[in-house]
């Protein structure tokens, strides 16, 4: 009994702890981003409220709780409440089967440091990060307003066609590990090397996909503020923009320690075998640096014209994911990888 | 497979090359504005002067000019009689009451043009923003010029006769 109950209370404080690091996070997330891509665009960037503007999300934050609610008149009121959760709440579930690190022995205690360890992990992130397409398209059609829909059904099409090529360039990590399992994909590279060096074409077709899938620029077509506004938030204000800009955000994260545990070995580094806390700050490096990548790629590249998105998916995407299933295969065939 | 020579990636590594060099190579260009200002321009017309002469007296003579210059309607001048015990400026008469709305004035420079004396001149002084609306009048106190020795302050008793002219032969027409 005793037993059980320390096994609940070791998975609320893991659960409390992942989500305190994500909400944080998204809010310095957000200023990683604007310090860089001013710098980027040889700006400066906030650096006004507290030294060097850190505590410029903290503003930002009590701003938007300040700010009023408007809600569209014809608006229908379930599905525009129920869609920022609906985007919300999937960025965040979706890191539960991420391991930070190994084992660590705690209070006598031996605990993993992962939420959870699905043997059907990767299914699970894929079918999680696609539900937060459903809150897109729901605020989109919920909003009645003309750019919200059409920002709306622009991600359902992307999601389609990028899901895809996300899901084949999978295979080859899978694969190699023989796994679904998070942690068994990362035992696979910690005995041999990161999966980037024996797949590196699925690790830029799946960046890609991701990129597509957390709509960032390039494939920001959701948003696209040339043409729709703002996209689906278009009729959001106050907090409930808040929780879209959160998702959208500790998206980002999520799905850089996807990319991480797939392909950059997740929290393997030098010395993580004698010291397991050394992994979440492997993991985290890792997360950073991809992050930095997307805002590199968001500042330099234009957005793609929705057709030539569609056709970058479905004929040069997903040809290419195939091919690399087939090498891969055909590797482990022939060399026993 | 067409679709392939659409989607070359050396343009998007140049890009990203481009991009890269900016943030590690390239200066930041902002300034930084409170503490930092950038010059302004030679002629930039800014907040105005009202000017004095080399010894002190000022050099508006209260004619008004600016006033029916002004396509803003933005000053209004007030002159009174003036002498050789109480002078302010040469000649009969000086600007007693000289005032600038901010709120309507253009920063056009007609003033300056219309002015015999060249007494009221634009200046470079760009932050003028108000909190309240009696605010936007500059009055005479504030736009002349002030002086650095005691004896050059206006009014002043001065010796007769010498400054009977409004408009000076022009010895110093600063």
């Amino acid at each position: 009994m005793n037993e059980t109950l320390a096994f609940i209370l070791e998975w609320v404080i893991k659960g409390a702890v992942l989500i305190a690091i994500l909400l944080t996070g998204f809010a310095y997330t957000t200023y990683f981003e604007r310090r860089f891509l001013a710098r980027i665009q040889i700006r400066v960037g906030p650096n006004r409220a507290g030294p060097f503007g850190l505590l410029q999300p903290v503003a930002d934050g009590i701003k938007l709780i300040f700010k009023e609610e408007v809600e569209p008149a014809e608006a229908y009121r379930f599905a525009f409440l129920l869609a920022p959760v609906m985007t919300m709440v999937p960025a965040v579930v979706i890191m539960a089967v991420i391991p930070w690190g190994d084992k660590v022995v705690m209070f006598g205690r031996e605990i993993a440091l992962a939420v959870t360890d699905l043997n059907v992990g990767v299914l699970y992130l894929l079918s999680i990060a696609s539900i937060s397409v459903y809150g897109i398209v729901l605020a989109g059609w919920s909003s009645n307003n003309k750019y919200a829909m059409m920002g709306g059904i622009r991600s359902t099409a992307q999601m389609i066609s990028y899901e895809l090529a996300l899901g084949l360039s999978f295979v080859p990590p899978i694969l190699l590990a023989g796994s679904l399992s998070m942690s068994e994909i990362i035992q696979g590279q910690q005995s041999s090397a990161w999966y980037i060096v024996y797949a590196p074409l699925a690790a830029i077709v799946c960046f890609i996909a991701l990129l597509a899938e957390v709509n960032r620029a390039p494939f920001d077509m959701v948003e696209a503020e040339q043409e729709l506004v703002a996209g689906y938030v278009t009729e959001y204000s106050g907090m409930k923009f808040a929780l879209f800009f959160m998702g959208e955000y500790i998206k980002m994260a999520a799905v850089s320690a996807i990319f991480a545990t797939m392909f950059l070995g997740g929290f393997d580094g030098p010395g993580v075998d004698t010291y397991a806390w050394l992994g979440p700050i492997y993991l985290f490096l890792k997360i950073f640096g991809l992050l930095g990548l997307m805002i590199w790629i968001r500042a330099t590249l234009p957005r793609l014209r929705y057709d030539r998105l569609m056709a970058f998916g479905w004929k040069v995407l997903i040809p290419i994911a195939l091919l690399n299933v087939f090498i891969t295969a055909a590797l482990i065939v022939g060399l026993g990888i | 497979m067409a679709n392939f020579e659409r989607f070359n990636p050396i343009p998007i590594l140049k890009g990203l090359y481009t991009t890269f060099h900016s943030t590690f190579f390239e200066p930041v260009v902002t300034v930084q504005y409170p503490e930092e200002k950038r010059p302004v321009s030679k002629r930039f017309r800014g907040r105005h002067h009202l000017r004095r002469y080399d010894n002190g007296l000022e050099k508006c003579i209260g004619c008004a000019l600016c006033a029916a210059a002004c396509p803003a309607d933005a000053i209004f001048v007030e002159a009174s009689e003036n002498n050789d015990d109480v002078r302010f400026s040469p000649g009969e008469r000086y600007a007693s009451t000289y005032e600038i709305n901010m709120m309507r004035c253009i920063f056009c420079g007609y003033c300056e043009d219309a002015c015999p004396t060249q007494a009221i001149e634009l200046g470079d002084q760009y932050e003028l923003s108000f909190t309240e609306r009696v605010q936007a009048i500059y009055t005479r106190d504030m736009l002349l010029d002030t002086v650095d020795e005691l004896e050059k302050a206006t009014p002043r008793k001065v010796e007769p006769g010498a400054f009977d002219r409004s408009i000076p032969m022009m010895e110093n027409p600063d």
